[in-house]
């Protein structure tokens, strides 16, 4: 009986199609219908729209084995689909309208931010251990105000004009800073060079193909390494309806969305890069916004219209970048201790999991 | 029987040369043990039944020649020499491997023999240099990513956060008092004020009224007169306490601003922590407010 049901489901659809596209319809099978028969079939398709049920209930498109038939088919549930949807939202409108102020309140739509699984290492705001952890970790002298930042910026080997001007932007932005010229000198050999100088921060913008793409982020006495990916670089010229040059004030900082430990440390990292006391005369801000895993850096000048506007106007380059690994010492890419690395097959895999 | 132009006849000009690649202007030949590269008369190893070359391997140079006796020997018929690494050494050695050799095959080989030794120079030296590491991109990950970021943005809604922060900052007081905004709440504490004020007036007076006692003269006139001294007294206090409060407040404010200073130094501005100085700030915001309270009694007395 189940075997002849089905092919009787598909026959009867496929009857519909005879019906509904006479023309779509190449061989039809030799089947001929006479009129009574279309008049069953259209009582029968009527009363299968009124009744979704009464589908056979194995029915599944995929079943068809024409490929037109079976796309018309499958249209044809969207829009019965929609329909209902449609009604019931309708209905529902009704009924809040009815009732006015009694009704029950709208629902929260899920969103992904909602919906992000429970991170452990998500930092409680009143965690000693956490507090104890932040005051005695390499940024502490810089949190106790006992050094002032002073930040080395340089590129991969021989870059292009978009990784100059973006290195020279960036060091507008970053009071006190230095941009080198990279003279095919490695890495390990700058490193001492720099603390030598006293220098607090190592940035190397990496670059390929004329854009910058990587970012090494390292905090110079033996600090933790930063390696970032960085993207959708604007430089100054390419934002629109932007403000003048940034002075040479110190901007504020701000920093959103840092939860986790690992976001607190990278959040530190990004502090550290500017000195202590901003100077609000200058009424400019450096903001790092964690969202998903991705950090948007923008650089806006605001003003207050009243106290409860204000208007900002975007100034310096943005760019975002994605943390591939966090290192422990200083830059050493064979023998460092990775504290945390971008493991794409694990961590990618659930799209309600975030690291930072 | 070995003729070497009727070799030469066949693959160099008429038929087929697996070994020949053309150009538009120049034919070259891929054979390994090709001294020029070129597909010509003169060096072409097939086509010469003596010839000789220089190959390396592994960075090592070795020098091959060929003559017409082992040309029946095809596994034997390269003679292979190495040569030292020393540059002019492995000259003389050649000079002295090729020599009543013609001129033509002795250059060439000179000549390749340089070319060799510079490039195995090279790759020594590139290899002490750092290396780029190419790694390679999958574009499926790199559009999910792409995509992921999109997303992202438009959550984020940057423009509206950082809006938000800054005027949570400003409602902290992490400003202190550069922006002399908070205009309603100095409206809200200067109505409080007078309320209070008036409260305080009406109480002060009762006070009075029931335990004092005054001497009152006959004549009415005269206390209407102290009376309205009295009035224009309370109304130049009045005037005199707004004076007093501009001078208090701007005083304040200096207090203030130099406190502030202070305060921003130590306190964490960086939107981490609630700035120290917002429970301050608040206690100091009252401070002041009694400040102003404390001179009108002042103020009255000195009248009076």
């Amino acid at each position: 009986m189940d075997v002849t049901e089905v092919p009787g489901g598909q026959s009867d659809s496929g009857k519909k199609w005879m019906k509904r596209t006479p023309k779509k319809k190449k061989g039809g099978h030799g089947e001929k219908r006479g009129a009574d028969r279309k008049v069953e079939e259209e009582e029968d398709e009527k009363k299968m729209e009124t009744s979704e049920g009464v589908f056979p209930p194995n029915f599944s498109v995929s079943e068809i084995k024409n490929k037109q038939r079976r796309h018309l088919m499958f249209m044809k549930i969207k829009q019965e689909k929609r329909k209902v949807k449609l009604q019931v939202k309708k209905k529902k409108k009704k009924e809040r309208e009815a009732l006015g102020d009694k009704a029950p309140p709208k629902e929260v739509p899920k969103t992904i931010e909602n919906q992000r699984v429970y991170d452990e290492t998500t930092v409680d705001p009143e965690d000693e251990e956490v507090a104890f952890d932040e005051g005695t970790d390499e940024f502490s002298a810089y949190f106790n105000g006992l050094t002032n930042p002073k930040v080395l910026i340089t590129t991969s080997d021989r870059p292009r004009g978009r990784t100059v001007r973006f290195c020279e932007q960036l060091a507008t932005v970053v009071p006190n800073a230095h941009v080198y010229y990279r003279r095919g000198l490695a890495l390990k050999r700058v490193i001492p060079q720099c603390v030598a100088r006293n220098f607090t921060y190592l940035m190397v913008v990496n670059e390929d193909r004329k854009m910058p793409n990587g970012l090494v982020l390292c905090h110079l006495p033996d600090g933790p390494t930063a390696h970032f990916k960085v993207s959708s670089v604007r430089l100054r010229k390419e934002i629109k309806r932007r403000g003048k040059d940034p002075t040479e004030h110190s901007p504020e900082v701000i920093l959103n969305n840092f939860s986790t430990r690992l976001g607190h440390s990278i959040g530190r990292l990004f502090a550290a890069l500017f000195p202590q006391d901003p100077q609000f005369i200058g009424r400019q801000a450096a903001t790092f916004h964690n969202q998903r895993d991705f950090i948007f850096f923008r650089f806006h000048r605001y003003i207050f219209k009243n106290e409860k506007k204000v208007g900002i106007q975007e100034l310096g380059p943005r760019f975002t970048l994605k943390l591939r690994s966090l290192q422990k010492g200083t830059f050493d890419s064979k023998f460092g201790e990775y504290e945390w690395v971008l493991k794409r097959h694990e961590m990618d895999a659930c799209r309600r999991k975030f690291q930072l | 029987m070995q003729c070497d132009d009727v070799i030469w006849d066949i693959i160099g000009n008429q038929s087929f040369c697996s070994h020949k690649v053309k150009t538009k202007s120049q034919n070259f030949c891929r054979n390994e043990y090709n001294v020029t590269g070129l597909c010509n008369r003169s060096s072409c190893p097939l086509a010469n039944s003596q010839y000789a070359t220089i190959r390396e391997e592994k960075g090592q140079c070795f020098l091959y020649m060929k003559v017409i006796e082992r040309a029946a020997f095809p596994a034997r018929m390269w003679e292979k020499v190495k040569l030292s690494k020393n540059y002019e050494k492995a000259l003389e050695q050649i000079d002295e491997n090729l020599i009543y050799w013609p001129r033509f095959i002795r250059h060439k080989c000179k000549q390749r023999f340089t070319k060799v030794t510079q490039y195995l120079i090279r790759m020594r030296k590139l290899v002490l240099k750092r290396q780029r590491k190419l790694v390679p991109l999958s574009r499926k990950v790199e559009q999910r990513e792409k995509r992921k970021e999109e997303k992202a943005l438009i959550a984020a809604q940057l423009d509206n956060a950082i809006e938000k922060e800054l005027l949570e900052r400003l409602k902290q007081g992490t400003y202190g008092d550069i922006y002399n905004f908070p205009v309603h709440a100095f409206d809200k504490a200067l109505d409080q004020q007078d309320a209070e004020s008036e409260s305080e007036e009406e109480s002060e007076e009762e006070e009075e009224d029931v335990g004092k006692r005054e001497f009152v003269a006959e004549d009415e006139i005269e206390e209407s007169d102290l009376s309205d001294f009295e009035d224009m007294n309370r109304l130049k206090t009045s005037s005199d306490e707004e004076e007093e409060e501009e001078e208090d407040e701007e005083s304040s404010e200096d207090e203030e601003e130099m406190e502030t200073e202070t305060k921003t130094k130590t306190s964490k501005s960086k939107g981490k922590s609630p700035a120290n100085g917002a429970a301050a700030r608040k206690k100091r915001a009252y401070v002041e407010i009694e400040y102003e309270q404390e001179t009108e009694p002042a103020s009255k007395s000195m009248a009076t």
